[in-house]
């Protein structure tokens, strides 16, 4: 009786069991279907070329008829040989040594006097993001506009205040500051970015400041400006990732992308373009490719590294 | 004792003082500031209605002397802008569709169902994030071309079908909150997590599903690089190619050529200023999940 009693149970058990077992089995089998999508994408769409021009770019591939194994002269021919691949690399340096600063401090700088508490942060809150959702070609346009030497907006007001602007998109030396300048005026978005983040700090920590005597300088230094690190890191990274990519506008403000006045818009992404899609030297913009993503991949290593000097996380004592 | 009371609401009264000039101040930023971002709209707006004798006049007018409101007109029939805005309109609402639909999917998977290595796939979603887009151009655009899709819509379609890695985080990041109680009980009631991602997650969800669609609706909307790369026939340009050809047509004709810009730009305005509240809602998500 005793003996029939616990086989019983013990059958329940392993029922119970293979049950829990037959579930468990069943949601990871789900989990990988929804996942299915992204695996697809991630293997034909990003792993795949990925690896797929990492070998081309030891090659002559030109898509139609040869893809033969040439080692490392694609490479040798960039750095040795192409001047217009130095001076690309320099123009992209430029552009983004000076856009990326510029627009991240000008965007918490903003965010901070949205954060103020003035009345009506909502409406201005709103102008300024609009640029920020503008972008394609009729934005390139508008600036060619703005950007014209006697005509245009910018150097209409410059004139106001005594200023005679310079030829920008037609002077070499000004190009890729009026590119920079075209970069400022869609800072809205970081702006949202770090005004969503400062709404985050504690009311109390600035009160608590305020009655040991510390001023604005000081508040600014010493609580938002820490608060606000992880959300600075974050826009840097990508902001570097983007800034590197710039491509668009040099593409349509010059003439069908020939990179301006004395090559001065010739970013690396444009240089690229030409030879991928101009000459079909495939094999060798796929190489330029690899260039920029390992320059890319070492500048994001070196600000991750940097990251725990500088990048405050809340509940962490330091 | 009374004049510690003195010197305490002396105090306050100053701080109030401070307090008030700083507010003057600031608001007089913002209000120059925001003149100065909208000064382009602006001259866009202007410039497409005057003439093209008074666009070269020195110095230039701020508001039009005569509004010539036929530039309009004039400009939509110089090129084939009506074909140019329903390709856009079929491209945009095939990759809105498709990223709703397969982000929606991923990110559930990702917040609600549990299996192995998941917090590793997931890392590597935000990973692909660091991928410089135009390091798998070139060879996206190989793959295309042997899959015969040139001069199709395919290629810019069916990416939007794999999801992205920002969506699947930003929905993810939404999914997260649904309490996990919900699921259990639907799934104790006999329901596995298509069903409950379907029924369930998805209309709970609608605000960040919003967000996603505004932003890709935008993507789309503003892709110059995609139908560049893919579209040749004329009858298959997209109005960013149809603006970049339209400005090689008729050099510096600046009214018609800020009058087309405003129009392809107008949409996007619009829609701005109608959801600007899932545009705010998908940048606080994002933010505050780094911060």
């Amino acid at each position: 009786m005793e003996k029939v009693e616990r086989t019983a149970i013990s059958k329940t058990k392993t029922k119970k069991a293979h049950k829990h077992m037959t579930i468990q089995r069943k949601e990871e089998l789900q989990g990988f279907v929804f996942l299915t999508p992204w695996i697809i994408g991630f293997l034909f769409i990003t792993a795949g070329p990925l690896l797929f021009s990492l070998y081309a770019s030891f090659t002559n591939y030109d898509v139609t008829s040869q893809m033969e194994f040439i080692g490392f002269e694609n490479y040798i021919k960039m750095f040795t040989q192409d001047s217009l691949f130095w001076t690309s690399l320099y123009n992209t340096l430029y552009y983004v040594a000076f856009s990326v600063p510029l627009t991240t401090a000008g965007a918490v700088l903003l965010a901070v006097l949205l954060n103020q508490g003035v009345p009506g942060m909502r409406f201005y809150r709103t102008i300024f993001y609009l640029p920020a959702v503008l972008s394609g070609v009729g934005v390139y346009l508008l600036w060619m506009q703005l950007l014209a030497p006697s005509t245009g907006l910018i150097n209409t007001l410059l004139a106001f205040v005594g200023i005679q602007g310079p030829a920008w998109l037609f002077d070499p030396q000004w190009t890729k500051p009026a590119l920079i300048f075209m970069k400022l005026w869609s800072l809205g978005g970081g702006m949202l970015l770090y005004l969503a983040s400062l709404q985050g700090v504690p009311k109390t920590l600035y009160e608590a400041a305020e009655i040991d005597g510390a001023n604005a300088f000081h508040r600014f230094r010493h609580i938002t400006l820490p608060m606000i690190t992880p959300v600075i890191f974050f826009d840097l990274v990508t902001s570097l990732i983007g800034g590197f990519q710039v491509f668009q506008e040099a593409y349509v403000m010059t003439e069908s992308g020939n990179g301006g006045p004395a090559n001065s818009l010739v970013f690396f992404n444009l240089h690229m373009w030409n030879n991928a899609f101009e000459s079909f030297d495939m094999g060798y913009a796929m190489g330029m490719s690899w260039v920029l993503f390992v320059i890319i991949l070492i500048l994001t290593l070196i600000n991750i590294k940097l990251a725990p000097r500088w990048v405050h996380y809340e509940g962490e004592d330091k | 004792m009374s004049t510690f009371a003195d010197k305490r609401s002396s105090y306050f009264q100053s701080v109030k003082v401070r307090k008030r000039i700083m507010q003057i101040v600031v608001t007089t930023i913002l209000i120059l500031g925001s003149l100065l971002i909208l000064s382009p709209v602006w001259w866009m707006l202007a410039t497409s209605l005057k003439s093209m004798r008074e666009i070269m006049q020195f110095p230039p007018t701020f508001i039009p002397e005569d509004f010539h409101f036929q530039n309009y007109v004039e400009t939509w029939k110089s090129a084939p802008f009506t074909r140019y805005t329903l390709n856009t309109l079929f491209i945009t609402a095939c990759c809105v569709i498709g990223s709703v639909f397969s982000n929606s999917f991923v990110a559930y998977g990702f917040a609600k169902v549990k299996f192995r290595f998941k917090n590793v796939l997931f890392a590597l979603v935000l990973a692909t994030m660091m991928i410089p887009g135009f390091v798998t151009m070139i060879p996206q655009y190989i793959v295309f071309s042997k899959l015969g899709w040139l001069n199709t819509y395919l290629p810019l379609i069916v990416p939007s079908l794999f999801g992205s890695a920002f969506f699947i985080f930003l929905l993810r990041q939404f999914f997260l909150t649904i309490p996990n109680e919900l699921i259990e009980a639907a799934k104790i009631d006999g329901a596995n997590h298509f069903y409950i991602w379907w029924k369930i997650a998805v209309p709970l969800a609608k605000p960040a599903i919003a967000t996603v669609a505004i932003f890709s609706f935008n993507g789309a909307w503003n892709d110059f690089l995609g139908p560049l790369l893919y579209v040749n026939d004329e009858s298959l340009y997209s109005l960013q190619i149809g603006l970049q050809v339209f400005k090689g047509e008729i050099s510096t004709q600046w009214n018609y050529l800020m009058a087309g810009s405003l129009m392809v730009l107008l949409p996007v305005i619009v829609l701005f200023f109608i959801f600007q509240r899932y545009f705010i809602e998908g940048m606080n998500i994002t933010s505050g999940s780094k911060g």
